[in-house]
């Protein structure tokens, strides 16, 4: 019986590259783990197919710090040199940022994300919204941020506060950014837009969605246990 | 430190697939523009996911990036909702690599590998921003170049081309880009730079000739404009295909496209002489890759693309001679890195079902035969050697493997073909379908039943085949024909297991028109274009009734190239070409069919076509000359 190891790859994601839609991006580690020789675990069967799993699919458009992916391989010499490896096969605009061993115990990256930290940026310099500062406050301290969400079948009301988790301006550069940490769920993923949305809408700002470059921080996982506060820690930070 | 997209961020997002404008794919390459003297720019008039599947292409981008003073980046056509927003906002057409506008570049190389892709060469030109006549390009225009298959008969495009490239791309665009380099150096003119390069083998320049016509419409002559432009143009060939280059680091796109895998050319050219194929004809003689080099290319090309796939490419696969020791290598090779093996166009027979079992899982994948013709006889005329008993001895063995599925490839309006060629059509699939019901007991039978999907294609003769004096039949034949042949398989015994495909037969006539067309078909290309025509191997974007007012308009006959007879001193549009294969050869093969006479292959027998004369391949391996 081999061994299996779980290692954990966190990636940038960024550039040209925010175009590559999830499915594709899955395509392109495929190839990119073969040549750069890593030593991965294949399922069984007539087409096997390398054992891995990435966390939360990230929309086309938005850049990334913090995109996760785990595999399982039959050995490895150090996790720099798996980094290294990866990183001379990769193109601009696609980064390694971190290999981790993960513990046995461990879900799958994409059965462990909790939540994802985004700042959206305008692309033009400063937000078209005066006081946005003072405007973002207000519009979180409601007590519901209602939004309707289409679905093929009909429309649905959604109440987007339970799952901002904080939402507020950041400067970056002395420009103006939001950032927001938000569940990103299965079960409740909110869309960074549709918080942005909403608040446009409350400042009576038309909504241009590709006026703004949204880019997620980091995703995270929830190491509390059931019934207790949130404890959120990166997805690289639960290896060793 | 971001490349500068040409298109924007709102553009992008709203097309579909934006990868395909946006480059930075794995191993495409980006140089210093300012150290480089020429800028090339290579094109397949398709959408990306067709181009980047081609072979050719990868195999020019790699030659010439190979070399210090060359940049060659790639375009495809914009598919049609980028193509709108292009021409809204006056975006010109650029590289996929620097971004930037591809009438700013030194060439412009387009990849004519089929008819129905003409008015996509126009969309290319248009959105490029560069003149579609080569008459009315300016001094700072890039020049636009042919190449590929549809160039054996240019008449038809001439008008959009400055030159075409005839024959195999290795050997003569160093020599080209040199004069090029001189000419620039020199201060020389666009026309000085087509006259010098109308001096290098293989380089056509169709602004040098005129064609005059007979009252009947068939040419009379050719003029010359430039006294020293050559008579005839013999095609370039690699002689020595273990030595040329390969593109070791192919391209890997980041969407899924039509080949994604590696391919390993293990040779070029076709021993087997099919009367229909053109193929078969312009790639002569035979030439086989060594197969160490091969392995060698197989294992780095794998490396160097992180492939999953790799495949083999050659019209006739199962007629390289170290076909085995490949198989087995690969085989070897592959199953250890979770490598799949794509094999395409293998005879069926013991081994080579031996070789699939092994590569595929047999219950999903099918047996392919292409008959081509539904009776012996046909397939004597056709010089197709593949007779029932192979066929169905073939299939029996299949089927005692485990396979349930078969593929069979035909093609109606043969030259004389009657009603019992294609009522065996669907004899010898119910004959197949008996075969599998006989061999495969019931109790073995998955799902009790065996698939056969029979399929035709319309018959377009093609130059350089000794079909090209063929007439071709009318739209109303061809559809007769399928039905023919669809009731000749619902009149059989298991015509519950045949399913039945038939080919568009309006796409089929234009094909065929531009197939043999001359430059008087340019402006009927030209006006479609100019009427909205792009995509037209897109059955959705083809739009037959524009094409056929065009016709109308420009006084031009489609029965003319088609449905004509033609003599057997007829001057054809590309007879000062020289693909290898005289005419007098053609002619033989011709009359060979209407006596339903068969040909030996190259490796049984010569047939003295003329291509012994470069010198290698196949017309020197031991004795096959005993020529009569
Ligand atoms: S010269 Fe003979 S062997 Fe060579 S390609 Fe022609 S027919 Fe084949």
């Amino acid at each position: 019986m081999n061994q299996i190891i779980k290692i954990r790859i966190k990636f940038a994601k960024y550039g040209t590259m925010k175009f590559i839609g999830h499915l594709d991006i899955m395509r392109f580690f495929q190839k990119a783990i073969r040549r750069a020789d890593i030593d991965i675990r294949y399922s069984g069967g007539f087409s096997p197919h390398q054992i891995m799993s990435f966390a939360a699919p990230l929309g086309v458009g938005i850049e990334s710090q913090g995109e996760y992916l785990d595999i399982e391989v039959n050995s490895i010499t150090t996790t720099e040199d798996m980094k290294n490896a990866l990183n001379q096969t990769m193109v601009p605009g696609i980064e390694i940022v971190s290999v981790t061993v993960l513990p046995d115990t461990v879900k799958n990256a994409m059965a462990s994300v909790a939540a994802a930290a985004y700042r959206i940026a305008y692309k033009e310099g400063i937000f078209p919204i005066e006081n946005m500062e003072q405007k973002l406050q207000e519009f979180y301290a409601k007590e519901q941020i209602l939004v309707t969400k289409e679905t093929k079948k009909s429309t649905l009301e959604l109440d987007l506060k339970p799952g901002i988790y904080e939402l507020k301006v950041v400067k970056a550069d002395a420009i103006p950014e939001i950032y927001m940490l938000v569940d990103a769920s299965s079960s409740g993923n909110i869309k960074p837009t549709m918080v942005l949305g909403a608040f446009c809408d409350y400042c009576n700002v038309k909504f241009e969605p590709y006026s703004y470059q949204i880019t997620r921080v980091d995703t995270y996982t929830n190491l509390a246990k059931e019934g207790k506060p949130r404890k959120l820690v990166p997805l690289e930070a639960v290896g060793e | 430190m971001t490349r500068k997209l040409a298109l924007s961020d709102e553009i992008l997002m709203q097309v579909e697939k934006p990868a395909r404008y946006i480059g930075n794919e794995v191993n495409s390459v980006i140089k210093e523009k300012d150290k480089i003297d020429v800028r090339f720019a290579m094109c397949f008039p398709d959408v990306y996911e067709i181009g980047m599947s081609h072979l050719g292409i990868q195999i020019l981008y790699s030659m010439f990036n190979a070399w210090e003073d060359v940049w060659c980046e790639r375009v495809y056509s914009p598919w049609v909702d980028l193509d709108k927003i292009m021409r809204e906002k006056n975006i010109p057409l650029f590289g996929l690599e620097s971004q930037e506008p591809i009438k700013d570049m030194d060439f412009l190389g387009i990849t004519i590998q089929y008819e129905m892709c003409y008015t996509n060469i126009l969309q290319v030109l248009d959105l490029a921003q560069i003149p579609l006549l080569a008459k009315d390009r300016g001094e700072d225009m890039p020049i636009v170049i042919g190449g590929g298959p549809c160039s054996y008969n240019p008449e038809p495009i001439a008008p959009f081309f400055d030159l075409f490239y005839i024959g195999e791309g290795e050997t003569q665009y160093r020599n080209l880009l040199d004069v090029y380099k001189e000419n620039k150096k020199s201060g020389g003119s666009r026309l000085e730079f087509l006259q010098k390069a109308s001096q290098i083998p293989g380089i056509y320049v169709p602004g040098f000739y005129e064609e005059e016509y007979k009252e009947d419409g068939t040419i009379q002559d050719r003029k010359k404009l430039y006294d020293k432009a050559p008579d005839t143009i013999l095609k370039e060939i690699v002689m020595e295909v273990s030595d040329t280059h390969y593109p070791m680091k192919p391209v890997v796109p980041f969407i899924k496209v039509t080949q994604d895998r590696v391919v390993l050319e293990i040779q070029r050219g076709c021993i087997r002489g099919c009367r229909f194929c053109q193929a078969g004809q312009l790639y002569r003689p035979v030439r086989e890759r060594d197969v160490e080099v091969l392995k060698k290319y197989a294992v780095e090309m794998l490396k160097n693309t992180g492939h999953e796939e790799i495949s083999l490419s050659s019209l006739s696969s199962s007629d390289y001679s170290q076909l085995n020791e490949l198989l087995d290598f690969l085989i070897h090779d592959c199953n250890e890195k979770h490598i799949n093996i794509s094999l395409p166009s293998l005879r069926i027979d013991a081994f080579s079902l031996d070789v699939m079992s092994k590569v595929q899982d047999v219950k999903k994948s099918s047996l392919t035969f292409a008959p081509e013709a539904g009776s012996q006889r046909l397939r004597d005329v056709i010089n197709k050697g593949l007779t029932e008993e192979v066929i169905l001895k073939g299939a029996a063995l299949a089927f005692e493997g485990g396979w349930t599925r078969v593929k069979l490839y035909f093609m109606l309006g043969l030259p004389n073909e009657t009603e019992e060629d294609i009522l065996g059509i669907g004899d010898l699939s119910n004959k197949i379908a008996a075969t599998f019901f006989e061999t495969v007991p019931k109790d073995k039978r998955v799902n009790g039943k065996v698939q056969i999907v029979t399929s035709t294609s319309f018959f377009i003769p093609k130059p350089f085949t000794p079909f090209q004096w063929a007439r071709m039949c009318t739209k109303e034949e061809f559809l007769e024909k399928a039905y023919q042949t669809k009731q000749g398989i619902m009149a059989q015994l298991n015509q519950k297991s045949i399913k039945y495909n038939w080919h568009e037969a309006d796409v089929s006539v234009l094909e065929g028109i531009f197939a043999r067309g001359d430059r008087k078909v340019a402006d009927v290309i030209l006006k479609a274009y100019e009427k909205g025509c792009i995509f037209d191997s897109w059955s959705e974007y083809f739009h037959n009734d524009v094409w056929m007012n065009c016709f109308e308009k420009c006084g031009v006959d489609p029965a003319f190239y088609t449905t004509r007879e033609r003599s057997e001193d007829e001057i054809f549009p590309w007879d000062f070409l020289d693909c290898g294969v005289t005419k007098e050869f053609l002619l033989r093969e011709w009359k060979k069919a209407m006596n339903e006479t068969v040909s030996p292959n190259c490796r049984s027998k010569c047939q003295g076509c003329g291509a012994r004369r470069f010198g290698g391949g196949v017309c020197f391996e031991s004795d096959n000359q005993n020529q009569n």
